[in-house]
């Protein structure tokens, strides 16, 4: 059986669970929640950006347009192109999102 | 003749993240056929309906968008006089020497103020797998996958949308066919044809420069465009929203993106354009209906997320 990992959104208090080796946004989806925005789903548009405050995860090809090499190491990553080893936990860091906060 | 000048897009070169899956995407789920890898591992293919050698470029690098996008022109004159038109415009204009490596003519290339790299071209090779010519059969050997036609057009996003357009309708002989104007009057969309098509470019405002909203594949019928959705699903491939239909230009459409994130789309239908048409206009407030003309509203992830 796959192991499924717990995935904590920290800003809203959502959770889902992630099958080992399924993308973050994509097992978000599957479960019909919607705390992630969705782009498209394939790392390149930026939309789905967050930040792993906890846990460990393996990571797939991701533009460098809204994730650097640096930004990678500091757990800056876009949810559709993480596949998670633990359960995480994430913070929103989408450009959307941090307007609407600081208005 | 009739249509002189500026034909039709030629050709559009994307980059991608990861070129094995990109190929994936627009060879065995799109339908188009690779016809060479150069010796820098760009990788040239091309729909099997279209004469010339390539239509799609592909390059594999760190960040998703589009490269430059190409148009055929009717002569190596029309060449001349586009680069001539466009230098006493103020618009610097460069020139790309014929590379038959590439199967490419000379080109001529200027960055528009919206921060697209337009090229032009008047000659392209052919390849043995271009339509036939004698007794044309329909193809070669039965088209695959979602059997793309065409490269067709493509939507970009960008600040100075007035700009790009003065240069492609005053200098370039592009036709205004239609648009959504905001109540103040700003064109916050503008389709434009060089031909008899509803559209062979369209522009969106939008605050960043050079971006690419979606590259946009012809398919024959509506038939097609549910073949086309019965694969994405198959495949698990990332769909954005259709099978629909668009009230602008009225294509039948979906659109989906490639595993890099650049958005495509497959339609089919549209209507005719000739140029003593008026120009057909959208106010904001049906915008949703002019964009989607079943769900009649606008899709957020379609407004905002490009590459
Ligand atoms: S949804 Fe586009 S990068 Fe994740
Ligand atoms: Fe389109």
């Amino acid at each position: 059986m796959t192991v499924r990992h717990t995935i904590r959104v920290e800003n809203c208090g959502d959770h889902f669970t992630c099958p080992e080796g399924e993308g973050v946004l994509q097992a978000m989806e599957k479960q019909g929640r919607s705390s992630i925005p969705v782009g498209c789903r394939s790392g390149g548009c930026g939309r789905c950006r967050v930040e792993v405050t906890d846990g460990a995860f393996k990571a797939g090809p991701m533009s460098r347009r809204h994730v650097s090499e640096a930004e990678g190491g500091q757990a800056l990553v876009l949810a559709c192109r993480i596949y998670p080893r633990s359960d995480l936990t994430i913070r929103l860091a989408t450009p959307a999102f941090r307007t609407a906060v600081e208005k | 003749m009739a249509i002189q000048g500026v034909l039709r897009p030629g050709y559009v070169q994307l980059r991608v993240l990861d070129m094995e899956a990109a190929l994936v995407h627009y060879r065995d789920r799109i339908g188009l056929d690779v016809m060479m890898t150069d010796d820098d591992g760009l990788v040239y293919l091309k729909a099997y309906d279209e004469f010339d050698h390539h239509s799609i470029i592909l390059r594999e690098a760190p960040e998703t968008g589009m490269d430059f996008m190409g148009f055929k022109v009717a002569s190596e004159e029309a060449l001349d006089a586009f680069a001539r038109s466009l230098r006493a415009a103020g618009v610097p204009v460069d020139e790309i020497p014929a590379d038959e490596g590439r199967y490419l003519g000379r080109r001529i290339g200027f960055l528009a103020p919206t921060g697209h790299r337009f090229e032009l071209f008047a000659s392209m090779g052919r390849s043995n797998a271009c339509p036939m010519i004698d007794n044309p059969e329909l193809w070669h050997a039965e088209p695959r996958a979602m059997r793309a036609q065409r490269f067709d057009h493509c939507l970009l996003y960008g600040d100075d949308i007035d700009g790009t357009m003065d240069i492609f309708c005053r200098l370039l002989g592009f036709v205004l066919t239609e648009q959504v104007v905001a109540p103040d009057g700003t064109v916050i969309a503008a389709f434009l044809s060089c031909g008899m098509k509803a559209h062979d470019i369209a522009l969106v405002r939008h605050e960043e420069k050079g971006k690419l909203h979606h590259v946009s594949f012809l398919l024959e019928n509506w038939n097609d465009v549910g073949h086309a959705a019965d694969i994405m699903s198959r495949y698990n491939m990332s769909v954005d929203i259709g099978p629909t239909r668009h009230g602008i230009t009225r294509g039948q459409t979906i659109y989906f993106f490639d595993p890099s994130g650049n958005r495509n789309e497959v339609f089919a239908g549209g209507y005719t354009f000739y140029p003593d048409h008026p120009v057909r206009t959208w106010s904001t407030d049906e915008v949703g209906k002019a964009i989607f003309y079943y769900e009649r509203a606008l899709n957020d992830r379609f407004m905002t997320v490009v590459t």
